[in-house]
């Protein structure tokens, strides 16, 4: 069936049963790969998009429940990759596989959004449910704080 | 080519940047193209080629092919910055490319000059290889300037990407020279006294950018499972539940009714489910039935092969192969005032990259020749296996490389190929498989699980006259490759007891391995088999030294007299961590120093218990490492981060556990890794010294384990001898 939504700011169409996972809508149907599979569990956080702002597993999301709203991938987070958060992760070099670093900048962008200034056991809280195989966690924590720091 | 279409964002497609006017070192250089597949650069007849490993744009772009997977270990980066260095190339105009699949080019001579990365090996392989190629670039370079200038090559230097000649006061840019040098047929031999020498270094040993990580940052880095082939069909697989198992009866019934499923195709280990999209793929395995082969490993049970491993560890007469045999072990044993024993074990554990296992091909009508686009540490492993099942030359494989979204071992064999090459056939267009998290957990290549007796032989005074070492487990090298490979080294697993030697100056020694049997499949894993044997070694010198209530640490440095990178390391560590003072109520630190992969690190952890829950945190850890030269000191720092926290997850949490021949876990809700809010503190210190370059993505690693066993010690005052050190079994140690 025929669902319509908004995708980073640009009405988009698809095509697939309600029940599709909006992963497979977003990275297959609509060619925007930055959103990962890594569990299709809602245990590790390398799918996360925004939904309206919040960030949400989009393994997890059946493509019917997005029709109408706002769906923001990690291609539609800036511009030209100068969200404070992608500057703070090219900065700190946060990334080593990159693969579930998507999914991290989007789940720390969405508590950004809600909480200006974060503690550290707020961030940590926060990110807790996304996985990170690599070990980059201590990075990701100092970007966070320094992308807060400077008015994310 | 031109079959790569970048998503939408990216705006470009290859073909469009192809077709537009501006030419092929931008198109190479727009982020996250890093390893899109590239046109011919190492063809002679490319305009600005210098060799195979080069091109130079007339406006000074420099394009290096470097032939390293990266998967986060930030080696792409690392050697071409080693290249630059040596070709003397201006740092900031310098991009790189996969190379096409020549490993008698390309090849790593520390792995038989095929393309492959793994073993920490990609900078201690490549180090003279590169820098003696890009010292034949440079050469070329500056001798076509002295034949432009009429003057001798003596007369001239280089700085960044250009040639000078002082006495005239002229000079010019490599990019000008490339495109009038006469590039020899053979490229000129350098003596390898003329390298650079590391006080000259003007990139190496400055913190440098990763090349890879602009495209992380906004989702346009391509990874293999982000590939778009046009008329792409989806696929994924239902694998033997047991190693090895064929599929005997298929009933694909519910499977077909599924919309969008277009085949179920039987293949050797598995049975294939082909889809018009990925989710039709995916609902159609879950709609299969299958019986499978019945095996000899149905019946194996990890708790019991357990045992069993232990059980052969003690039975001294069963000799094993003999992998160390320093002095009369034996004899030390037998003269000995005191001899202490212990046993020691860790289990299966999963890599869990967090890219599932994943490959796309396409495969000619007449089935002779094949396209695959891939992320694998194995590139020439998988082309030879395409080539074999096709019946085909290597060169009729063309293999399109991608970020790994990790690697640790897992992405080395050439596992996929036997599945997506007949799906591919079948089909007629081309195949994008895709495993389910599940079936990359149920179809692990383990570390393998290991049991050890340890044994050490004292003399009236307490000093160590014999070391014994018996280590058991199923053979990674046979796995992966037959028992014939395992043959070759005379029986001796390379990656199984990697890190079971030792520097510690003890006169008698004697390591062995007993190889079982058990039909699971085993790999390399992060640290390979560091990661169990320094646990024990370790933990079991502690336990000597604890024994003789010597400081553990005197008690190392007593026995590494000889060893000055090691004595440095710990001593390093020792002033960092505050080594013998108070630590907080309730805490312990604990001490471990080994050499992995050529590289020294000394390592501290600051540990505390509940003893009601068995839960064990780590609060900090302290590492101090020598790795030799040191390239980009801010990817040592980032590696050894890493390592900590994988060694942590791996010591506290990791555990495949097998029954009927099948693995139990099946995602992260029951195979659960480390996670941010159980990150401890990590604090480094790098301290390079003067020789060659060594191995970073996973020196640290094993040394976590023994941190925490050993400041577990401290603070219940039993020996924590099993890994896991997961709550269950700390509170079957403690008995609390």
């Amino acid at each position: 069936m025929a669902i319509t939504f908004t995708v980073n700011n640009k009405p988009a169409t698809v095509d697939a049963g309600p029940e599709t996972p909006l992963l497979w809508v977003v990275r297959e149907h609509l060619k925007l790969t930055g959103t990962k599979y890594g569990c299709g569990a809602g245990m590790c956080g390398a799918c996360t998009v925004h939904l309206d702002g919040k960030a949400m597993r989009s393994c997890q999301t059946p493509v019917a429940m997005v029709a109408g709203k706002n769906v923001t991938t990690i291609e539609g987070l800036s511009a030209n990759s100068d969200h404070p958060l992608q500057k703070a992760w090219l900065d700190l070099q946060v990334p080593q596989c990159g693969y579930c670093q998507s999914g991290q900048i989007m789940q720390a962008a969405a508590l950004l959004a809600a909480n200006k200034n974060p503690s550290r056991d707020d961030i940590v809280r926060h990110m807790d449910g996304n996985i990170c195989r690599c070990g980059t966690y201590p990075r990701i924590l100092r970007a966070v704080e320094r992308a807060a720091k400077q008015g994310a | 080519m031109g079959k790569i279409e970048r998503n939408p964002t990216g705006t470009l497609s290859r073909r469009g940047f192809l077709e537009g006017s501006a030419g092929l070192s931008f198109a190479l250089s727009i982020p996250g193209a890093l390893f899109a597949p590239r046109v011919a650069l190492a063809d002679d007849a490319t305009p600005g080629a210098i060799g195979a490993w080069v091109t130079i744009s007339p406006d000074g772009a420099i394009v290096l092919a470097i032939p390293v997977a990266e998967m986060g270990q930030g080696s792409l980066t690392g050697l071409a910055m080693v290249f630059a260095e040596e070709m003397d190339a201006d740092w900031s105009r310098v991009s790189t490319t996969y190379p096409p699949v020549k490993p008698e080019i390309f090849g790593n001579p520390i792995f038989g000059g095929m393309m492959v990365t793994y073993g920490s090996g990609s900078i201690r392989g490549y180090w003279d290889k590169v820098r003696l190629q890009a010292a034949a670039v440079r050469n070329v370079l500056m001798q076509a300037a002295a034949d432009r200038w009429q003057v001798p090559l003596g007369e001239l230097h280089t700085g960044p990407s250009l040639v000078v000649h002082a006495a005239s006061n002229r000079s010019m840019s490599y990019g000008e020279i490339a495109g009038f040098a006469q590039v020899p047929a053979t490229m000129p031999t350098i003596d390898k006294s003329a390298l650079k020498k590391m006080a000259d270094y003007r990139i190496l040993g400055k913190n440098t950018p990763r090349l890879d990580i602009p495209g992380k940052i906004n989702g346009s880095a391509q990874y293999a499972i982000d590939v778009q082939v046009p008329n792409m069909v989806y696929a994924t697989v239902l694998r033997t539940p047991v190693e090895g198992g064929t599929p005997e009866h298929v009933d694909d019934a519910a499977a077909l009714k599924v919309p969008g499923v277009l085949k179920v195709v039987p293949l050797k280990n598995s049975v294939g489910v082909v889809a018009e999209t990925i989710e039709a793929a995916f609902k159609g395995r879950e709609a299969l039935k299958v019986s499978w082969s019945s095996l000899p490993t149905d019946s194996f049970n990890s708790a019991d092969g357990m045992k069993d491993f232990l059980a052969r560890a003690a039975k001294l007469d069963d000799k094993g192969v003999s992998y160390v045999a320093k002095g009369d072990a034996d004899e030390a044993f037998a003269k000995a005032a005191k001899v202490m024993t212990a046993q020691y074990s860790s289990e299966y554990v999963y890599h869990a990259q967090m890219e599932p296992m994943n490959v796309t091909a396409s495969v000619s009508p007449a089935g002779d020749s094949a396209e695959i686009w891939i992320g694998t540490q194995g590139v020439s492993p998988n082309v030879f296996a395409a080539a074999a099942m096709l019946k085909t030359t290597p060169d009729k494989i063309k293999l399109n490389q991608f970020y790994l979204g990790g690697g640790y071992g897992r992405r080395s064999p050439a596992d996929m190929m036997p599945e997506v090459l007949p799906l591919a056939k079948a089909m007629q267009r081309p195949v994008k498989l895709i495993w389910t998290r599940e079936q990359d957990v149920k179809s692990a290549q383990m570390r393998p699980m290991t049991g050890h007796q340890v044994e050490a032989a004292l003399d009236a005074d307490g000093k160590v006259t014999g070391w014994r070492h018996r280590v058991v487990g199923e053979s990674v090298v046979a796995y992966r490759g037959t028992d014939k490979a395992l043959e070759g080294a005379k029986g001796i697993d390379g990656i199984l007891l990697e890190g079971s030697k030792h520097e510690y100056a003890i006169p008698n020694q004697s390591i062995a391995y007993l190889r079982e049997k058990r039909g699971i499949a085993v790999a390399a894993w992060r640290g390979i088999g560091a990661g169990y044997n320094k646990f024990v070694v370790e933990s079991f010198i502690d336990e000597i030294a604890a024994a003789q209530n010597k400081d553990p640490v005197a008690f190392r440095l007593e026995l590494l007299k000889d060893e000055p990178r090691a004595q440095a390391v710990i001593k390093a560590v020792v002033d960092k961590s505050g080594w013998g003072k108070a630590v907080a109520d309730g805490h312990a630190l604990g001490f471990s120093y080994a050499k992995v992969v050529e590289t020294y690190v000394a390592a501290v952890g600051e540990v505390s218990l509940d003893p009601k829950t068995g839960i064990v945190r780590a609060h900090r850890f302290w590492i101090a490492l020598d790795p030799g030269i040191v390239l980009n000191p801010d990817s040592v720092l980032a590696q050894t981060e890493g390592n900590v926290i994988f060694g942590l997850s791996q010591t506290l949490k990791e555990q495949v556990s097998i029954s009927g021949g099948q693995i139990e876990q099946n995602n992260f809700y029951d195979y659960p890794v480390l996670r941010m809010s159980e990150m401890p503190e990590i604090d480094i210190q790098v301290m390079p010294t003067d020789n060659p370059a060594k191995g970073m993505g996973e020196a640290s690693l094993p040394l976590v384990a023994p941190c925490v066993g050993n400041a577990l010690f401290k603070l219940a005052g039993k020996r924590f001898r099993a890994l896991p050190l997961s709550p269950e079994r700390v509170k079957a140690v403690t008995g609390v």
